[in-house]
């Protein structure tokens, strides 16, 4: 389990512990953090868990995938250079001190 | 009077429901009510990674306990719905149990379409709705070396693909005369034809089962009109769904191959919503904009369960948000915005022998729908076009590479 704090868009700050080989998007949906959505359930289709990377303390996130790279082209929010899709953060212990920003909105 | 809302069905559509009605400041009771003992789930990957394996079962679920805690919904699992007595707002519960509603929402979903032929209900006849489906599938596959799909729609394709992937001989059995006729142009279904073929899917077109044959209680076999047998040790059956609409129906609310909604979400009876696989209602981007229809996506589900979930509590909106689609088979990409009308006139972009092409659907001129394989962009910038309903560049589809949008314009 590891910590992964969320920042909603209204700047309230959540916590989350989730388990390994859990996703950053499916934990979001899973714990009802407003502003993401994961609607096509993390198979690479539907770009509404765009998160802003914040920090990381320790540990590399996965490289992006062309086709993520794609979506986030049509993100609703500002692209970002710390633009991510959530469902591609697949969280291990390596991730330490993970902090995200959800945008204002995802559609 | 009981301040509470009941939920029936608590997939996709009864999750969001339920969460959505406390976001529209909704102070009372929810009960969110599901036939399945599983917790809420996804089900897009039960066809693709939960079947092959790369999707863990924990990482399917749609809220965790603590979320349904906290936003105060009462789960009630492994329940099953006998009836609605709208006179009394009460549901009756399989058992006798009676629990009285002051606001009821429908998100009854839909059911599997049965073969009705001789030896469908063989030992190893199998579907994919649900988890159980879903698992006895993955079963099946582990023990079974052939494979007979029966459909070649979305959820037929993506367990064809599924099951390839391990390792089964797998022939797909379509009745139409091609693939996916229901929602694409004979161009994209000539092109999964060829995806499902260079991976070694035997796929018959125009082909009708008419027995299912069996050997010792299980399946052994599908016959064909023609008489072809072509030999399996499963079966699975992708010939679509039926909205479960019983229920309204029993209660008196008017269904039509679904339960008829507004646009807002909301039946004749105001304090009775319905939502998502088993609601018919009025789609500004159906074929004949306005007509009643059903939508099966998760996006729908979600998309109209916020909507009927504010219609509820006094604050009706229209469900108008433009409908999108996908599927994943093998590594192929398939994405699709607006919904097809079958006398779209396609403008072909891209090039299909590459994988990564779009069918641009113009309707009066203008874009209606697109399909995109392998293409995530044109599929992101068409979600965002078409509720402007452009006109289209002709002259420039086949050439230009770069942006739809610059193909577009407001006409």
């Amino acid at each position: 389990m590891t910590d992964v704090t969320f920042i909603l868009h209204d700047g309230t700050r959540r916590i989350v512990d989730v388990a390994d080989g859990i996703s950053v998007m499916q934990a979001a949906v899973m714990e009802n953090i407003k502003g993401i959505d994961g609607e096509c359930g993390g198979c690479l289709s539907c770009a509404t868990c765009h998160v802003y990377v914040e920090s990381l303390e320790a540990g590399e996130l996965p490289a992006k995938d062309p086709d993520e790279d794609a979506l986030l082209e049509g993100v609703a929010a500002e692209l970002r250079p710390e633009s991510r899709l959530a469902c591609q953060i697949v969280m291990s212990p390596a991730l330490v001190g993970l902090v995200v920003r959800v945008p204002e909105r995802q559609v | 009077m009981v301040d509470r809302l009941v939920v029936i069905g608590a997939s996709h559509a009864g999750c969001r429901l339920a969460f959505a009605a406390r976001e529209e400041g909704f102070e009372g009771e929810v009960v969110l009510i599901g036939a399945e003992t599983a917790p809420p789930y996804q089900r897009p990957p039960l066809s693709k990674g939960y079947l092959k394996g790369s999707v863990p079962l924990a990482a399917l679920r749609l809220k965790s306990d603590a979320a349904f805690a906290e936003a105060r919904i009462t789960l009630r699992l492994g329940t099953t719905v006998t009836a609605i007595d709208r006179a009394a707002k009460e549901v009756v519960l399989a058992g006798g149990e009676r629990l009285a509603y002051s606001k009821l929402a429908l998100t009854t979903g839909a059911r599997v379409r049965r073969l009705s032929v001789p030896g469908a209900d063989l030992d190893g006849v199998l579907h994919m709705r649900d988890l159980a489906d879903a698992d006895a599938l993955a079963a099946a596959a582990k023990a079974g070396r052939r494979a007979v799909v029966v459909g070649g729609g979305f959820i037929g394709l993506e367990a064809a693909a599924s099951l390839r992937g391990l390792g089964l001989d797998v022939a797909v059995i379509e009745a139409e005369p091609r693939l996916s006729a229901r929602v694409f142009p004979p161009r994209l279904s000539e092109w999964l034809r060829d995806l499902h073929e260079a991976h070694g899917v035997t796929v018959r077109l125009g082909a009708q089962v008419v027995e299912i044959v069996g050997r010792d209680g299980r399946v052994a076999g599908v016959r064909l009109a023609d008489g072809t047998k072509v030999s399996c040790d499963l079966v699975v059956v992708g010939i679509g769904v039926i909205p479960a609409d019983d229920l309204a129906r029993d209660a008196g609310l008017a269904v039509d191959r679904g339960v008829l909604v507004d646009a807002s979400g909301l039946t004749a009876d105001p304090d009775v919503a319905a939502a998502g696989d088993c609601a018919r209602h009025p789609n500004p981007w159906a074929p004949r904009p306005g007509a009643p229809i059903v939508l099966e996506s998760v996006q729908n589900a979600a998309d109209q369960a916020r909507v009927a979930a504010a219609a509820l509590f006094g604050r009706p909106t229209v469900h108008d948000a433009v409908p999108w689609f996908w599927s994943d088979q093998y590594d192929a990409k398939i994405q699709m915005a607006g919904l097809p009308d079958p006398d779209d006139e396609i403008l072909l972009r891209g090039d299909p022998a590459s994988g990564r092409f779009s069918l641009l659907h113009l309707r009066d001129g203008r874009l209606a729908a697109v399909d995109s394989v392998g293409w995530p962009q044109d599929h992101m910038a068409a979600r965002r076009l078409l509720a402007t309903r452009p006109v289209v560049d002709r002259a420039r589809v086949e050439t230009h590479t770069g942006p739809l949008a610059d193909l577009c314009s407001p006409g």
